[in-house]
């Protein structure tokens, strides 16, 4: 198993830590992972980008053209990285701040109303772990007890209390997916 | 017990070196390596170990500290990036002139100039041809991993310690900044001044007691003597050569085309080759893991077996050079790489391999065409 | 009565320096530099400091200081002294470690590694020797050349509005709350080398309190660079540079003077 994941959006949206989690996730099951961020001064406000790829053998780039799954969470995201999606892959996105929908019909897309599931459980830092729920919902590539232990390992022992919060979250995700008809520009929920 | 973690490379070689039981970090930020220092800062390990963290004034101060607390027999490295190592390069000579252990680290950025934070292998001349002034070397290792950013700090102290001369990791922005398992390795206890001073007391500088004074200084101005130190670290080279050549190849056995990389591009590299592989080219790689000394022998050996040689480098053709040095035009050696802070993807390295390689044929044929010309 | 018997420990009034080697000084006659080493070697030896002295030698004349003085001693690049001395002394937090250098080490090239070192409070001692002139490289000007003197690189004196003002190095370090003590002397006279040689013993002890940074400048002849004969080079060192350069404590115990 192999599988190549582009997170993109803004800085603060949690692209940078979402992409750790999955890589921890990953190793709690016993993956080889990488995690390869954008960084520098972009990252303040600007987007912010990574590279997250689990794989059961050693994993050769860390840095790549093409990805089985991107996950896109605003609109600059959104141009750069619809294209580098392998046909026959996955895009997610956030509807948020979206004017220009995706268009390809070669992949499979999937939206997410990220920002405003946040806003209704009442703290925007977990808007990422909604994002990783629906992403978990399609490609359940790690479990979510593994997610979980992960979070554990990354979130230092002061944040442990959150951890029901961030397992609610993730929840919310896998419950509010919709898939997006790019050839029709409409959702089937 | 080994103990597995998730870390930036940088963050890997910060732990690393409190784990190999280094006596003194001395360093100055700069982007993408500020992590090193951040990192050894927050764990405190003048508490875990008793060893020394220091922030400089300048990344010259910091190399001259460096080369303080080398000339006693103490452990010590520093980390920069590429303008930062700029401004070691006078330290490193006076280090290697004066044949002190000392590990230093590059996390190398594009230039040149303040040039770009982003990744780059562009310090490939700086490293392995001298840098600094005067007829010297530096041992260096190319991690290509998290994982050999935390193994190569130990490592490179032993070439350190073995030979008393500077080691230089040569890593670069990608490997820095991204995060990878790691399996860290133990601690190792740092060594007490009792026992420093039997093992180093032939040379170090710790206060002359039942011994004749110890003169640390890279200067002899009678030429005849220093000549003597030009040969006698010559001659580290040359076992260097001899006994700590490191690489590794990657699907050589039935290549037909090879390419040559280290770090950042190793890996990127390593990626182009399964794609080529899935096209039905039989495509190896040569990384050499040590920049200097470098797999002359085993690239001349390869030479005889492959059509062509493409060296993937972050840079506008450094490491070429010597890639073209070890195969003495046997067959044809083209460069490519991106430069400015751009990072090559692994389908456009298969596409230069095509394009300036596989596409130009054998370069025996030619050969056989052009004396027929003749 | 034979000369052998005169040479009695209770007849000798004066020896070499214990810690002085038998290389013959490279120093011009008539030099501060030779009295300077002296003194520095005598306090180390009467302290019996010897097996915890670490020294660093700077780029100048006095860079083959490890040729004369009998001690444990790494040299190091122009100007970096204060820092390679700062990576001993963090790492031998027990050891006394001092540098000696020049002006042009320590006020030009320098300067950097100077102000830090201080502003840190390094437990280390400096000294400093100050003539106002590059002595090794044949008489340039250097940060302390005085006002319209002359040198090879100032041939018609120095121009206070082209080349600045001599720096006040040691003024200046006295400032920063990590320096304990500050101050100048000379070694031209016997009552001065005498003053010294309690400026230099002090500040070791400084190091033995864990205090801080201690600076000693000894304001030195250079009548090789200065074109002068050494008696006519005191003269002129009392007449010029004692007025811009004053003699005295600066800071004691850590508090301005």
């Amino acid at each position: 198993m192999s599988e190549e994941i582009i997170i993109a959006g803004f800085g603060g949206q949690g692209v940078l830590s979402m992409g750790k989690i999955l890589a921890y996730s990953g190793i709690m099951q016993d993956q080889e992972v990488s995690w390869m961020p954008s960084y520098g001064p972009e990252m303040r406000g600007g987007t912010a980008n990574v590279t997250v790829i689990l794989s059961d053998e050693r994993i050769s780039s860390p840095y790549l053209k093409v990805y089985d799954t991107a996950i896109i969470l605003n609109q600059q995201s959104m141009d750069k990285f619809e294209s580098t999606v392998k046909p026959g892959g996955i895009l997610l996105y956030d509807t948020n701040g979206i004017s220009h929908h995706p268009t390809r019909t070669d992949i499979k897309i999937y939206q997410i109303e990220g920002a405003k599931l946040a806003a209704e459980m009442g703290n925007k830092k977990v808007f990422n772990m909604i994002i990783l729920g629906a992403f978990l919902k399609i490609k359940p590539i790690v479990k979510l007890e593994n997610v979980l232990s992960g979070l554990k390992k990354s979130l230092s022992e002061r944040y442990h209390h959150l951890i029901p919060l961030n397992k609610e979250a993730i929840t919310m995700g896998m419950n509010h997916l919709n898939v997006f008809n790019a050839e029709q520009q409409i959702i089937h929920s | 017990m080994a103990e597995l973690k998730l870390m930036k490379g940088n963050e890997a070689l910060a732990e690393a070196a409190i784990r190999a039981g280094v006596d003194a970090y001395f360093g100055y930020p700069i982007t993408p390596q500020s992590e090193v220092i951040e990192y050894l800062m927050a764990e405190r390990p003048e508490k875990r170990t008793g060893m020394v963290v220091l922030q400089a004034e300048s990344e010259v101060a910091a190399i001259n500290m460096v080369y303080g607390a080398a000339s006693t027999g103490k452990k010590v490295m520093t980390s920069s990036s590429s303008p930062g190592i700029s401004l070691k390069q006078e330290g490193i000579s006076y280090i290697a002139g004066a044949e002190l252990p000392a590990v230093i680290v590059n996390v190398v950025r594009g230039g040149p100039g303040l040039g770009t934070i982003q990744p780059s292998q562009a310090d490939y001349f700086q490293s392995v041809k001298g840098g600094g002034h005067g007829d010297y070397k530096l041992y260096v290792l190319a991690p290509a991993s998290v994982q050999e950013m935390s193994d190569f700090v130990a490592d490179a102290f032993d070439i350190a310690f073995k030979y008393r001369a500077p080691v230089l990791i040569l890593s670069d922005g990608l490997i820095g900044q991204m995060m990878e398992k790691v399996v860290l390795r133990d601690q190792i206890e740092r060594i007490t001044d009792e026992d420093l001073i039997k093992n180093q007391g032939s040379w170090a500088t710790t206060g002359k007691k039942d011994r004749h004074r110890n003169i640390i200084t890279s200067l002899d101005l009678q030429s005849e003597k220093m000549e003597a130190r030009v040969h006698r670290l010559q001659k580290k080279y040359k076992q260097m050569e001899l006994e700590d050549l490191r690489y590794e190849t990657i699907q050589c056995d039935d290549a037909d085309y090879l390419i040559v990389a280290y770090g950042s591009s190793a890996r990127i590299s390593q990626k182009a080759v399964e794609l080529a592989r899935n096209k039905g080219i039989k495509l190896g790689l040569l990384r050499p893991i040590t920049l200097f000394p470098f797999p002359k022998k085993q690239l001349f050996d390869l030479a005889d077996q492959v059509k062509g040689i493409l060296s993937v480098e972050l840079n506008s053709g450094q490491m070429v050079e010597d890639v073209k040095l070890a195969v003495e035009h046997k067959v044809p050696v083209e460069h490519f790489g991106r430069t400015g802070g751009i990072i090559h993807t692994p389908e456009e390295v298969l596409e230069a391999l095509e394009q300036k390689i596989i596409k130009h044929g054998d370069f025996r044929h030619h050969k056989t065409r052009e004396s027929s010309i003749l | 009565m034979e000369i052998l018997d005169i040479i009695k420990p209770e007849n000798q009034v004066f020896c070499k320096t214990k810690l002085m080697t038998d290389t013959t000084l490279s120093y011009c006659p008539g030099c501060g530099h030779g009295t300077a080493h002296n003194l520095t070697m005598e306090v180390i030896d009467e302290m019996g400091i010897v097996e915890d002295t670490i020294g660093v030698a700077p780029v100048g004349c006095s860079v083959l200081a490890y040729d004369f003085m009998n001690i444990d001693m790494t040299q190091a690049a122009h100007g970096r002294a204060p820092a390679v001395a700062t990576g001993i002394a963090r790492t031998w937090p027990e050891k006394y470690v001092f540098t000696y250098q020049g002006d042009g080490d320590l006020a030009a090239i320098g300067t950097a590694e100077t102000i830090h070192a201080c502003n840190r409070g390094e437990n280390i001692v400096i000294i400093f020797i100050n003539n106002g002139i590059y002595g090794m490289t044949g008489g340039q000007m250097a940060p302390t050349t005085l006002e319209g003197m002359h040198t090879s690189t100032s041939p018609y004196g120095r121009d206070i509005e082209n080349m600045g003002s001599p720096l006040k190095i040691t003024e200046l370090i006295a400032n920063l709350p990590g320096v304990y003590y500050v101050t100048r002397q000379s070694v031209h006279t016997h009552k001065h080398v005498r003053k010294a040689k309690k400026a230099i013993r002090n500040a070791f002890e400084n190091t033995r309190l864990k205090k801080g940074l201690s600076f000693v400048e000894i304001v030195s002849n250079c009548n090789s660079g200065w074109k002068m004969t050494p008696n006519e080079s005191n003269i002129w060192m009392e007449e010029h540079m004692f007025p811009y350069f004053p003699l005295g404590d600066i800071k004691v115990n850590g508090k301005l003077k």
